[in-house]
């Protein structure tokens, strides 16, 4: 996979699904160069990842290749342009190359005028919403 | 000078004494005047808040990020290991036993807890349910909604989880848990006000040191805490954030 930043890595992709369980929420925080400080247990479960291996790494290490960089484009506007809220709906890659699909919402950490990092909460989406998302991705690969 | 302090109107009814202990304990540790003001009513005490009336406030999630960004408050400590969950009930005998099963025209009975409420419809959107396509009916106390649930006037009921395990063993078997959040980061913070923050490391320290004497660990007891943690700014910042986020 090619990353906006330039680097690149081998991912391994399988069609295995994980299901998000009912009532999680997935929680983390990125500083403001989108390198994660701080997940929680769901978000730990979720990855596949160890805390340890999750800590210190770009947000992007969960980008599923089948989200198409597009899906993407909006967020660092409406973060950080617009000073709004981003949401939608995100196939996130797992360490053991299965996907799991989420609600996603970011927020931009705002202190004293100054953007220190970035809030994110994953939350479980409806499987129509799902099947939209599959559709709508799809088409724009 | 009376300080005036209240506590978030989600408190368990059977902690109310504590609260009125906790009152005097603070009074006796600061040597100044605390008025215990409580309220059994979200939008009075908003109103109230809004009005400036308070200078200590236990405050749930939802108001602590008024409080800290528009009012000034700081946030000093929360009870240890304890974290704000919500929980979503039907009646025993209702016939549906996941979320997902749930369906349009769903008829929500909950009182007007804002993180509650806001926990729970995050916990109805994977069956595409949400304020459009369900009708809510606010009571004033979680016995009600438990009663609602039991006569069939609503599907489902939205509960601080607290409260639902605390609920009476005879009224808990008519009724079973659909789905419960596990949300970890969320949590009650307590709060002083501009006028107080000048004995903010006084207050802080006390209330750090009261699980070491044998009467500090009852009066904890008494409102079923365990300890009080030291919260610092940003800890709350990152809690506001996060109910920021979740917000629709």
């Amino acid at each position: 996979m090619q990353y906006f930043d330039g680097s690149s890595r081998t991912v391994l992709v399988t069609d295995i699904e994980t299901h998000m369980p009912d009532g999680r929420l997935i929680v983390s925080r990125t500083d403001p160069d989108g390198i994660i400080t701080h997940v929680n247990d769901s978000f730990v479960d979720m990855s596949g990842f160890s805390r340890e291996e999750l800590i210190g790494q770009p947000h992007y290490i969960l980008r599923h290749p089948d989200m198409p960089a597009v899906a993407f484009k909006g967020l660092w506007q409406t973060l950080l342009e617009e000073g709004k809220k981003w949401h939608g709906y995100v196939k996130n890659l797992r360490k053991d190359g299965g996907f799991y699909w989420v609600y996603a919402t970011v927020i931009a950490n705002v202190r004293n005028d100054q953007v220190v990092g970035f809030t994110s909460v994953r939350r479980k989406p409806s499987r129509r919403k799902v099947k939209e998302a599959e559709a709508l991705y799809e088409s724009l690969q | 000078m009376t300080y005036n302090f209240t506590v978030s109107p989600d408190f368990n009814p059977s902690y109310l004494s504590g609260w009125f202990i906790f009152n005097t304990w603070l009074q006796r540790k600061t040597g100044e005047a605390f008025h215990l003001d409580l309220y059994d009513d979200f939008d009075l005490q908003r109103k109230a808040i809004a009005e400036d009336k308070f200078d200590l406030i236990y405050a749930n999630p939802y108001d602590a990020s008024v409080l800290v960004r528009e009012k000034g408050f700081v946030p000093i400590a929360c009870p240890a290991g304890k974290s704000d969950e919500a929980v979503i009930v039907v009646a025993a005998d209702y016939e549906i036993d996941t979320v997902e099963g749930l369906s349009a025209g769903l008829r929500i009975t909950a009182t007007k807890d804002p993180d509650v409420n806001m926990m729970c419809m995050i916990m109805l959107e994977p069956a595409d349910l949400g304020r459009q396509n369900t009708t809510t009916q606010h009571r004033d106390t979680y016995v009600l909604l438990a009663k609602d649930l039991v006569r069939g006037e609503a599907d489902v009921g939205f509960f601080l989880e607290e409260t639902y395990n605390k609920l009476s063993r005879i009224v808990k078997s008519q009724l079973k848990p659909l789905v419960q959040s596990q949300i970890q980061v969320i949590n009650h913070v307590l709060l002083l006000g501009p006028a107080l923050q000048h004995r903010q490391a006084g207050i802080q320290q006390a209330l750090l040191d009261m699980v070491t004497t044998p009467a500090g660990q009852s009066l904890l007891e008494s409102l079923s805490f365990t300890a009080w943690d030291k919260v610092e700014s940003e800890d709350t910042e990152f809690m506001i954030d996060l109910m920021d986020t979740l917000e629709t």
